[in-house]
């Protein structure tokens, strides 16, 4: 019966879901469709064949237009036709992720981009069988709008520190495995053709090597569209993910290369020449544009701190103008936008506010998310649109080309590179990397592009059929394959302060270890390149005083950050899940004597930005705490305070979670005197000793300016309530039971909190 | 010479760091001792490029520390000979392929055991608190007065992290003495040390080395 109960709730949901999607595609159909009635009606209305007396009676009405009724509601439809369209193709394809988000087992078997294939060949097929011309995945649409979002998005985000590190497996895959797939399939093609002739005769040998071109590179958006929900380890996704990225230097080059040569219709060895020089042109071209413009998103994000609105816009316009002005002169945009990301980031991040920060992350997220999603419909809808001419043995022989050759170039590549690598490709590895290797829609833009031949159609089926077998048959078989083979998966623990501090520490190590062998590797260099980084690059590109922070003081920050965040989030009633253990500070600082201790301070600005989310919960806090404390009556003269002090228990609560981070000095055990400490931001250190006033309270005045923080600690309770208290800690806010012996051993808190502002204080009670 | 080399390989044939690693390392070694047996601290700090480390006294008193050379001794030595110096280099020496997985294991815990040497400055076999700011007040010395600030709430932030990881139950009268070298190898597991912590020997140059055999 609870199985059944279970089980209503989601299908209830899910029938109506359906119902409403299946409803809003009719919908979206019919209007698009009336679109074009309404427009061609509109011209046939006057010329129809009662047009003569309608026309008269028309221009009767025109003429006579002060007789006519005033139009209450009128229709015209084609002012706003085209964005209507496109929202409603956008709004359809969120849609349809949503579904299948909230369709339950779905998501494991399939992976969404099949899904989302199939829902543009089923588009496409509705409006197809209504009659009407479909919108084909245009050039210049996907090229332009649709492909930077994503690469931005992959590149902004790219994990540097294994890029940099597998950066000679993931060139040599790219370029050398590009160059190998080309010229074998284009070249097995072309012989097949000869052997087979027929229809195929007529194909010379520089289409078949445009053709391999176009079919032989990995597609950046098939491969992070399937690698993000296959969660592999990070070596893997890095190699095929950068491999995606950096193999369209060579695509360009090729693809314009065998364009030239089949129009020009000879090749000579200077060609052939020129097309190397035109490759590191591409390549070094691009990355120098994309630098360029990284390093004045830098600059200009120096200057962001009065107008922190438009900062997110400023990351966003220069990227794509990387994008833009890298493909004006036919470099590669892809690789401009990647290095301009990459350039970009490190100090931008250090000078945005943390809101930009965020709005950067989430509308980078938004439309690469969107722009998958459009283009997988997209292509499902081309699909059933586009001209086709199938050709049995061309299809099937260009499907197992590209399988044979990728297993091939792979296992070949493997076996030179790992004579140079420390952390050798196993077996496994070497499988994954080659049935990673999807193709996605940029092979069908590029042949799309190729001029009208009989030539075109065919090819373009083919693409069609290799992308539709990669995406599907390997996206959807490779989930249980990697569950299989047991590849290591991406390790979900976040980084540790220890970690990191180590993760330096070894760069030193090494750094210094190879000084001492007399041996320049790339250790030395890397220290180079960030001692040069330190002392001239930051001091340009960032604003005040983060340009001289340290990359550790910046990661503790950070986490700190993280922190507070967290709890602010968390709220009260929910359980902090971080926090699993009673260790605190007490159980790490030596024991001595109440001892004035000068606490290391965070600059101020950071200060101030903790503060502030702390006020913002602690007021959160006692919102909720006014509600609930007014059931809780003492009868007691300090009736007054109760109040007060379980709010300040509250937040002592509070202060003490983010003692994780925030350094709160030992306290003793048992009874007071309790040491309560608070520190101004010249950090000074005033100890106040609580023994000598009444029932363990005091009353103090205000000490401190109203901009300091304190950090505070209380007195530990006994060992049997050190339970209760974790208890407490999950059920924070709600009203407890007043238990007068507590409150005898409570804290209280001094005023000198991050309260500032006399009104606040009245609230209290 | 001849002698002297075969010995030295005789001794270090299970350190898989071949011959033409160790020819190139001794003359890297002869060239910092100035042609003598030994090398003292002062030679290893007349290195120019080991200025700009901030580690850089720790690196060279590894060096000279007795637990590194893996004969249960402890304490320093004053100066220490081609085959001691052989015996740190021979911790960053990277995994092959036919590593086996024990063998993996070994090195990983003998690298982990050489980071933790360098930490506890007071032989005791925990890295204190106090060992442990120090450690991080180190690695910010090269960044000025931010640097120095704030690495004590680092430091006690981090020992904070592994007090919490490896002993989650901890009463408020308990005192975590130091981190021990079991725990040090549990927050460091993520880190894969065997795969991070090597140098590549193949191609050491110096400005007096030819490649290939030479007559010393």
């Amino acid at each position: 019966k609870s199985a059944l109960l279970r089980c209503a709730p989601r299908w209830s949901s899910f029938l109506p879901l359906t119902g409403l999607m299946c409803v809003l595609l009719l919908v979206f159909v019919s209007v698009a469709s009336a679109s074009r009635d309404v427009v061609s009606e509109n011209n046939e209305t006057w010329r129809g064949p009662a047009g003569e007396t309608r026309g008269d009676s028309h221009n009767q009405t025109n003429s006579t237009a002060h007789k006519k009724a005033f139009p209450v509601l009128s229709f015209n439809y084609e002012h706003v036709r085209k964005p209507f369209e496109i929202s409603l193709w956008i709004l359809l394809a969120l849609l349809m992720k949503l579904g299948f988000h909230i369709i339950p087992g779905v998501q494991n078997i399939v992976p969404e981009s099949c899904l989302l294939i199939g829902v543009g060949l089923l588009v496409g097929g509705i409006i197809k069988a209504i009659g009407e011309e479909a919108p084909v995945l245009d050039t210049k649409l996907f090229f332009l709008y649709l492909l930077p979002p994503i690469i931005l998005d992959a590149g902004y985000f790219l994990p540097i520190r294994p890029f940099t590190e597998n950066m000679g497996t993931i060139l040599v895959f790219a370029v050398v495995g590009t160059l190998w797939n080309t010229f074998f399939i284009g070249g097995m093609i072309y012989g097949v053709c000869r052997i087979e002739g027929g229809q195929l005769a007529s194909v010379d040998p520089l289409s078949c090597l445009l053709f391999g071109t176009i079919v032989s590179a990995v597609d950046p958006v098939a491969v992070l569209a399937v690698f993000e929900e296959i969660h592999i380890n990070e070596l893997l996704h890095i190699l095929v993910f950068g491999e995606s990225l950096l193999n369209d230097a060579v695509t360009v080059v090729l693809y314009h290369l065998f364009e030239e040569f089949t129009h020009a219709g000879t090749v000579t060895v200077v060609d052939a020449i020129l097309g190397v020089v035109c490759f590191f042109v591409v390549s070094l071209g691009g990355i120098l544009v994309g630098a360029i413009y990284g390093i004045l998103g830098a600059f200009t994000s120096r200057f962001t701190s009065h107008t922190r609105v438009i900062e997110p816009l400023f990351v966003f316009l220069y990227s794509y103008m990387a994008y833009l002005s890298a493909e004006v002169f036919h470099l590669s945009g892809i690789m401009s936008l990647i290095a301009c990301g990459v350039v970009m980031r490190p100090y931008v991040e250090a000078n945005v506010s943390h809101k930009s920060y965020t709005t950067i992350k989430y509308f980078l997220k938004m439309w690469s998310s969107v722009s998958e999603t459009l283009i997988f419909i997209f292509l499902g809808v081309s699909t059933v649109a586009g001209p086709h001419a199938w050709n049995w043995t061309f299809v099937i022989v260009t499907v197992v080309l590209c399988l044979v050759s990728r297993v091939l170039g792979v296992i070949g590549l493997t076996y030179i590179i790992n004579k140079f690598r420390i952390v050798k490709l196993t077996k496994k590895d070497q499988f994954i990397v080659a049935y990673g290797g999807l193709r996605g829609a940029i092979a069908f833009s590029l042949g799309f592009l190729l001029t009208n031949s009989e030539m075109k159609n065919m090819f373009l089926t083919a693409i069609i059929t290799v992308i539709f077998f990669t995406v599907i048959v390997q996206g959807m078989t490779i989930r249980p394959l990697v569950d299989l083979l047991a590849v290591k998966k991406k390790k979900e623990s976040k980084r540790s302060i220890n970690e990191e501090i180590h993760t330096q520490f070894l760069d030193h190590l090494l750094t210094g270890i190879e000084d001492i062998c007399g041996h320049y590797g790339h250790h030395h260099w890397k220290d180079k390149l960030n001692r040069f980084n330190k002392a001239y690059v930051k001091k340009w590109l960032i604003a005040g005083e983060r340009s001289t922070e340290p990359q550790l003081i910046s990661f503790y920050n950070k986490m700190e950050m993280k922190q507070a965040m967290m709890l602010v989030e968390s709220g009260s009633t929910a359980q902090l899940p971080t926090i699993v253990s009673s260790v605190s500070m007490q159980n790490i600082k030596p024991r001595g004597p109440a001892r004035q201790r000068a606490i290391p301070s965070i600059s101020k600005s950071r200060e101030q930005e903790i503060r502030k989310i702390l006020r913002a919960n602690l007021q959160k806090t006692r919102q909720r705490l006014r509600s609930y404390s007014r059931h809780d009556l003492m009868i007691d003269p300090f009736e007054d305070n109760v109040s007060e002090v379980r709010f300040r228990r509250q937040r002592v609560e509070m202060e003490r979670r983010m003692s994780h981070y925030l350094t709160v000095p030992a306290n003793r055990q048992e009874t007071p005197p309790v040491r309560k400490v608070c520190f101004e931001s010249e950090h000074k250190v005033y100890t106040y000793d609580d023994s000598k006033s009444p029932r363990g309270w005091t009353a103090e005045p205000d000490p401190s300016p109203p901009d300091a923080v304190s950090l505070l600690n209380e007195s530990s309770q006994r060992a049997n309530q050190s339970s209760e208290h974790r208890a407490k800690h999950n059920d924070e806010l709600r009203a407890k039971v007043p238990d007068e012996k507590e409150e005898q051993d409570q804290l209280k808190l001094s005023r000198c909190l991050s309260d500032p502002g006399p009104n606040k204080e009245e609230d209290l009670s | 010479y001849d002698t002297f080399m075969t010995v030295s390989c005789h001794s270090y044939v299970d350190t898989s760091i071949s011959l033409e690693q160790i020819e190139n390392l001794h003359k890297r070694f002869q060239r910092l001792s100035d042609n003598e047996e030994t090398i003292s601290r002062k030679h290893l700090d007349s290195i120019p490029s080991l200025d700009n480390n901030p580690i850089k006294k720790q690196i060279i008193e590894a060096f000279f520390d007795k637990r590194n050379q893996h004969q249960d001794e402890v304490g320093s030595c004053e100066e220490i000979g081609f085959e001691q110096f052989l015996m740190v280099m021979s911790h960053f020496r990277p995994p092959s392929l036919k590593t086996t997985e024990e063998e993996k294991e070994a090195m990983r815990k003998e690298k982990l055991r050489f980071l933790f040497n360098m930490h506890d400055t007071g032989n005791d076999g925990t890295i204190t608190l106090v060992e442990y700011r120090k450690v991080v007040e180190e690695l910010l010395s090269k960044s000025g007065d931010i640097g120095q600030e704030a690495a004590k709430a680092i430091a006690d932030a981090a020992m904070l992290e592994v007090a919490s990881t490896n002993v989650p139950h901890m009463d408020p009268d308990d005192f975590y003495e130091g981190i021990t070298f079991e725990h040090f190898e549990q927050i460091l597991k993520g880190l894969e040390m065997e795969t991070r912590m090597y140098i590549r020997f193949l191609d050491v140059e110096t400005p007096t080395l030819r490649c290939g055999k030479s007559t010393s």
